[in-house]
């Protein structure tokens, strides 16, 4: 059983810890699609201070397939953008729903909510910070399509400022995953990081690694992080995943995106059978279903 | 002849009640003075002795602060031990060492230090302190942003 009232960071979790969110989800697979009234009569909040698509949206169904609801609040109109602190937001938010879901932009924030929320906080991305359930999902998809153990992976794109990446690579190293980060010059892992990892490879070069791992994580490179027009567009093209660069890689790569995509994955790629990461979005449900029913006590 | 020992005791002249701060890291006896918030307009007697020798650090020098009239607080001894872990305190009274004891590192300071990530919810408007957990080899990580100070951590302190 997991002594988890709230979903912070990784850090807070065992290996234990998430082998039980893992197993927990697994059960909820079934009912991603057909729902069950594990959660009946229970209200999740979603308070979202950061446009988010898939993760709002992914809560929102997740707790509707547990037969309960949700309220939303979004800054825009709120009482936030009349000076309200997230604090007091917090404290009247508890009075209304089981649980919280906060995204925002601050890092931190959601470790502050839930010292002083008495309901459930779950962190939905807290600015460049944390994003645990896609960090869970993520190893769900790996666990499901892949597998864990033995792991060999490579972490592609802006490994530098993607909070989706530092989450993940964290908990790849609690399962002992090879792990190998390729990002161009300037966008590379925080060496802070790279220290704590304990089988590590880092590279600037895709085509030496892509034939040797299991998955392949891609992540966005955001044009703003370059100052160079052309520089962006040098690194972009040379990072991208399309149907040449897939020649004679093993027959069971996967390849995964946080999404949104942008241009990093030809849409080609969809056709094929490496290509997971809408497969991996859609298990942001189950995965986000047992993270609230273990939250709210509810039936697994 | 006067041996070394003594020499060194001489340096700085005796207090009757007070504090005295030995074995501070060298280099950091400025920054113990701005922990305990002593300016240049203090009214109270400071001795500062910078660069010393000194057996017991590894550096072979140490610097010492005297304050006289004031008991340092656990509080004040916890900020010391974060710029100066070999650092000794000695209360004095009455020329005598009352007490003496060696600086401690907790494991969670809370508003001693401030957050250098500008975007963390620890310097907002929000009501909430600084707090860091203390690892190993004097590094803190902040307990809302998970962001790490492992060097320079005077330049943080509030």
């Amino acid at each position: 059983m997991l002594k988890k009232k709230h979903i912070v960071s990784m850090r807070d979790f065992t290996r234990k810890d998430v082998d039980f969110i893992l197993n927990c989800a697994e059960k909820m697979l079934p009912y991603a699609t057909i729902g069950t009234p594990a959660l009946q009569s229970k209200i999740l909040a979603l308070l979202f201070f950061e446009p988010s698509t898939r993760t709002q949206l992914s809560f929102d169904s997740a707790m509707k397939r547990l037969g309960g609801s949700t309220l939303s609040l979004s800054s825009e109109g709120s009482s936030i953008l009349k000076g309200e602190t997230l604090t007091d937001t917090i404290k009247v938010v508890e009075g209304y729903t089981d649980a919280i879901v906060l995204r925002h932009p601050r890092e931190g924030a959601a470790r502050m909510a839930s010292e002083i929320s008495s309901v459930p906080v779950i962190n939905g991305g807290d600015g460049a910070g944390h994003h645990p359930t896609q960090t869970l999902l993520d190893l769900y998809t790996i666990r499901k399509e892949s597998h864990l153990n033995n792991l060999d992976i490579a972490l592609l794109g802006d490994l530098k400022y993607g909070r989706t990446v530092h989450s993940l690579t964290y908990a790849l190293n609690m399962f002992k995953a090879n792990i190998t980060l390729v990002a161009p010059e300037g966008l590379q892992m925080p060496k802070h990081i790279i220290d704590t990892l304990d089988s590590v490879t880092v590279t600037d070069k895709l085509d030496n690694v892509i034939r040797d791992v299991d998955v392949l994580y891609v992540t966005r490179i955001q044009k703003e992080r370059f100052p160079d027009p052309n520089e962006y567009l040098r690194v972009a093209k040379s990072y991208r995943i399309s149907l040449p660069i897939l020649q004679g890689v093993r027959d069971n790569l996967i390849i995964m995106h946080p999404l949104p995509r942008v241009d990093e994955i030809a849409t080609e790629v969809d056709q094929t059978k490496h290509a997971k990461y809408f497969q991996q979005a859609f298990y942001g449900i189950p995965v986000r279903m047992a993270l609230l029913t273990i939250v709210m006590d509810g039936a697994l | 002849m006067m041996s070394d020992k003594k020499k060194e005791e001489l340096r700085v002249r005796s207090i009757r009640n007070g504090s005295v701060i030995d074995h501070i890291t060298a280099g950091n006896a400025l920054n113990v003075l701005k922990i305990l918030d002593i300016t240049g307009v203090t009214t109270a007697i400071v001795s500062v002795a910078m660069n010393v020798p000194s057996e017991r650090l590894s550096s072979g020098r140490k610097d010492i602060v005297k304050i006289e009239d004031r008991e340092l607080i656990p509080e004040e001894v916890d900020k010391i031990a974060l710029i100066a872990p070999q650092a000794t305190i000695n209360i004095i009274r009455d020329y005598e060492v009352a007490k003496k004891s060696l600086v401690e590192l907790p494991r969670i300071i809370s508003r001693i230090v401030r957050c250098p990530n500008l975007n963390c919810i620890s310097n907002s408007n929000e009501p909430v302190y600084s707090k860091f957990r203390v690892m190993d080899s004097v590094a803190l990580r902040c307990s809302y942003c998970e962001g790490i100070i492992d060097k320079d951590i005077a330049a943080y302190l509030i």
